[in-house]
């Protein structure tokens, strides 16, 4: 199409010129950034206050304290020696080790021989490393769970806002909630309503296949707390509200607990006092196999899911 | 196996699931879960005592179906026992004592979070006094970790959130080095339990391979494990947490917390690392050296502070001090007097910061010295507890810190000439150098003053709190009159620690 | 110098990122950094782990094809002590990130050194105020 064509003016090719030369946004009108229209205008105000507070606004100028300054040059003098001096001590050590790869090192022993020649039969485990993790050692395991469950309660502490502690404080958060984060994206909705499922089932299969293939309960609940935190963004608190809430964290998050620690308590007891169990390993590679593993990858797996959604909802709001 | 043998791992469990359980409950229930819980865990562990004391040896105890050097395990002595019976006893004064307190600092909404934090702090403690094992040591080094950062910033305020993240980075920065530690022992051995890595590693130093790796393996485990207790260099968060953090919180801080790591280092050095190489005999003089350091340098940092929270706090940076220098002298009775000063350091010190609040609350809530004037008459039971305690800090017979120091100056005999009479100076001026700090306080509490300045308005001192703190003067007269079967024990437990 | 100083490359990368988180975590003044440098710190163990699992021309630890020879697999240990360490780390960062946010509601800054020098303030004008309240009352 040439320039003289009278269609030219208004077509395509008229508007990538023009877009070029910088004469014309496609965009203008279309996709410009909007004030919130929820917020009346003096309720605007105070988000803007809230907003302007959470800048620095006494901030003390290091720069002007000189003793401070030269405190802060030793350290950073004693820091560099010290790395020195580690880094040297850990390279001369590990230029000491064994081979990379190599077969005869000292910790390919009788312990993981076991692991992996005798796991399938006693604990019924095709992964071997589920196996090791919660049969073998499940005491590490269960300690781990409870690194988490402290982690939580430390987060919760910190940051739940209460309602009867600072009524005030939990307005204020719940506002800049709506202020800051998304609102009604089309397009996180969109991709959360093709994830969210997928995630979802993706993280219950690893979960439940965790002593069968690679996976487990760590894995498995990180990916479902995943989908639960995208579905959370795209939908909002009060749709995610209706079924992951305060009281279903904690019954969920107590009563996996509670499970485990039976569950791994009996296997102790009867272990160490040489009783038989009525747990057996099952049929290597069925679902419902392995023992006491699956259950125990199920509980791990909700209480993952629960912490790193848990997390989140403190991270951004400080309440469910 | 008897019934009796379960009782450590019930008691672990027990606390575990007294922390699953009270994430449900309201602060109220969570408090009386913990109180019955602790009660329970000192009930279960005096019957181990008793035991263990009975056949004079220790046990092991699978955690789970498999055998050593593939399944966990806990290892049971008169040692270990008495251990967590002193830990247990000493949390639940230490939260009887500060209960009061608990309830005014933090929101009520959080208390059941709170008393999250000490069950698993008693589980986690309890972990390190049993375990065989030496991952599971991390593991529980971890929970031991957070759950201090967690009762330090329970009162939520400003001060105390500098105070947590000053503490997070000093104990992370020990945890890191000590699971590369660990990495490096397991890459060595091949093995993570600790009996199968004592054979592993005397069989390398026999061979004389990875002599090199070995010294490194020993200096980052034990640095580590310094770091995280406090030793000299690395204190300097000491003050912050313990000075700000709720009563309750300090005392079981101070008293249990860096005790717990302690206790796992002395384990490591008796149980798994090699003692008789020139490596570990280095160690033990850098430990020394840094313990006397610590007890010279902390006191001098005591005496120059005004405000008695901070004062008392620098103290237990000495006290730690006077620990690793009876481990530094490498000998059994320095290390048997370093394991009873631990329980008794436990009793004084949270006799102490029990106190303070009483003090304190009387006094306009100032704690300089020139506000303390004449409060040991307008709380007479936080005075008389704090002189005991710094009566006991400084040596007075009778009370517990005596014993401590006569078994550090009577250790010291037997080890080399040079360490003896460095111990014994050590000794000399440390102990003078309390009594310049905690007798100047004593004196501040009892300077005389007028009669509207000798009773407290509208005071009300809680009875819990009472008991609790009379119990830890009780405590502190009980250690120090009737020692000797407790130090029996420790150096028989010590005999078969190994 | 030992003889596998040319072979170790994943042990010395593990070993040097090591240093560098952990310095990271000592000297930078900014809490985020600081977390950053926890992370690097933790991981680089997990790679030494890793690295120390690995054997050449091994598969991974899961049963295949019935096969229950030692001589086929990899050493499944520091797998699941890797495991085990990664929970734990994220643990740890959870709680330093939320302290993080609490100190800069308190601060407004994330700056530790800006935050001890504003606290030292806070406390002077705080002794002042308690002292000018009691002055008058204090025995002499």
């Amino acid at each position: 199409m040439s320039r003289e064509d009278p269609r030219y003016a208004g077509s395509r090719w008229d508007k990538l010129a023009r877009w070029r030369r910088g004469e014309y946004d496609p965009t203008a009108g279309r996709l410009e950034l909007r004030e919130p229209d929820f917020a009346p205008r003096d309720e605007l105000q105070k988000l803007r206050k809230y907003a302007a507070q959470t800048e620095r606004d006494d901030r003390y100028e290091l720069g002007l304290d000189t003793r401070l300054r030269g405190f802060r040059r030793v350290y950073l003098a004693a820091a560099g020696l010290l790395a020195v001096f580690l880094a040297a001590l850990l390279l001369v050590t590990v230029s000491w080790l064994p081979q990379f790869g190599d077969y005869t090192a000292p910790e390919h022993n009788e312990v993981a021989r076991r692991y992996i020649e005798q796991g399938l039969e006693e604990t019924g485990a095709v992964n071997i490393v589920a196996g090791m993790i919660l049969d073998y050692r499940a005491f590490d395991t269960f300690g781990e769970s409870c690194v988490l469950f402290i982690a939580v309660c430390c987060v919760l502490m910190l940051l739940r806002v209460d309602k009867e502690e600072d009524p005030h404080s939990m307005a204020a958060e719940d506002m800049s909630d709506r202020y800051f984060e998304p609102h009604r994206e089309v397009i996180l909705q969109m991709a959360a309503r093709v994830l969210v499922p997928v995630s979802l089932v993706l993280g219950i299969y690893v979960v439940l296949n965790g002593h069968i293939s690679p996976g487990g309960g760590f894995s498995g609940g990180a990916i479902i707390g995943t989908g639960l935190v995208l579905y959370l963004t795209a939908f909002g608190f009060e749709r995610t509200g209706r079924f992951m809430n305060e009281t279903t964290v904690k019954l969920l998050t107590v009563s996996a607990l509670t499970f485990y620690c039976f569950a791994k308590s009996y296997s102790f007891y009867t272990g160490a006092n040489h009783l038989s169990s009525f747990i057996t390993p099952g049929v290597p590679g069925a679902i419902l196999s392995g023992g006491l593993i699956v259950y125990l990858n199920i509980c791990v797996g909700v209480v993952v899911a629960c912490t790193m959604y848990c997390f989140y909802v403190m991270f951004r709001k400080g309440g469910f | 196996m008897s019934l009796v043998q379960n009782f450590p791992f019930f008691s672990i469990i027990l606390s575990m699931f007294c922390a699953i359980v009270s994430f449900a409950l309201s602060g109220k229930w969570a408090k009386r879960a913990h109180l019955a819980m602790t009660a329970a865990v000192l009930a279960l562990s005096a019957g181990v005592l008793g035991f263990t004391a009975a056949t004079g040896d220790s046990y092991t105890y699978m955690m789970g179906h498999y055998s050593a050097p593939w399944g966990n395990e806990i290892r049971i002595g008169p040692l270990e026992s008495a251990m967590a019976v002193c830990f247990s006893l000493l949390m639940l004064l230490s939260v009887l004592g500060g209960l009061a307190h608990i309830d005014r600092d933090i929101a009520p909404s959080k208390q059941n979070l709170f008393f999250i934090q000490l069950d698993l702090m008693l589980s986690a403690l309890l972990a390190l006094i049993y375990t065989n094992d030496l991952f599971t040591a991390y593991v529980f080094i971890e929970i031991c970790t957070i759950a201090a950062c967690g009762l330090i910033m329970a009162r939520r305020t400003g001060r105390v959130y500098v105070s947590a993240t000053r503490y997070m980075i000093m104990s992370l920065v020990g945890s890191g080095l000590f699971l590369i530690g660990l990495s490096l022992l397991y890459a060595v051995t091949g093995q993570l339990l600790m009996s199968p890595a004592e054979r592993a590693l005397a069989g390398l130093v026999s061979d004389s391979r990875f002599t090199l790796p070995l010294t490194v393996i020993i200096i980052l485990l034990v640095v580590s494990l310094g770091v995280k207790s406090g030793l000299y260099p690395f204190h300097t968060w000491i003050p912050d947490a313990y000075g700000y953090a709720t009563p309750a919180a300090s005392a079981v801080l101070s008293g249990l917390v860096s005790k717990g790591y302690i206790l796992l280092l002395i384990k490591l050095m008796v149980r798994v690392l090699p003692n008789d190489n020139q490596a570990a005999l280095n160690m033990m003089d850098v430990l020394f050296v840094l313990g006397v350091v610590g007890m010279l340098l902390g006191s001098v940092d005591a005496i120059r502070e005004n405000d008695v929270r901070r004062m008392t706090a620098f103290s237990s940076v000495a006290q730690i001090g006077y620990i690793y220098m009876g481990l530094g002298l490498g000998t059994d009775a320095g290390v048997t007097a370093a394991l009873f000063h631990v329980i008794s350091h436990g009793a004084m010190k949270a006799l102490l910061f029990l106190c303070i609040p009483g003090l304190t609350e009387v006094s306009g809530g100032r704690a300089d010295r020139e506000a303390l004037r004449g409060a040991g008459y307008r709380h007479r039971l936080a005075g008389l507890g704090f002189t005991v305690g710094a009566l006991s800090m400084i040596g007075m017979p009778l009370l517990t810190g005596f014993v401590s120091k006569y078994l550090f100056a009577a250790a010291a005999t037997s080890a080399v000439p040079g360490k003896m009479i460095a111990a014994w100076v050590a000794l000399a001026v440390s102990t003078t150098l309390n009594a310049v700090y905690f007798m100047r306080m004593v004196l501040v509490l009892y300077t005389s003053v007028d009669a509207s300045h000798r009773r407290a308005e509208d005071y009300h001192a809680s009875p819990v709190e009472n008991a609790g703190i009379a119990g830890l003067i009780a405590l502190n007269v009980a250690l120090g009159v009737a020692s000797p079967p407790v130090i029996e024990t420790l150096a028989r437990g010590l005999a078969v620690f190994g | 110098m030992g003889s596998s100083i040319l072979t170790n490359f994943e042990e010395i990368a593990s070993v040097l990122l090591f240093v560098i988180g952990m310095i990271d975590l000592l000297v930078q003044p900014n809490l985020v950094k600081k977390i950053i440098g926890l992370d690097i710190m933790d991981s680089a163990v997990y790679l030494f782990l890793a690295a120390k699992g690995y054997i050449a021309g091994r598969a991974a630890p899961i049963v295949t094809d019935g096969i229950l020879d030692a001589a086929h697999y990899i050493n499944p240990i520091p797998a699941g002590l890797v495991l085990t360490g990664i929970v734990v780390s994220v643990s740890v960062s959870a709680v330093m990130m939320a302290l993080t946010i609490c100190l800069y509601r308190e601060y407004h800054t994330l700056n530790l050194d800006e935050i001890m020098m504003l606290l030292r303030r806070r406390e002077a004008d705080e002794t002042l105020r308690l002292s000018g309240r009691n002055g008058e009352g204090t025995p002499s």
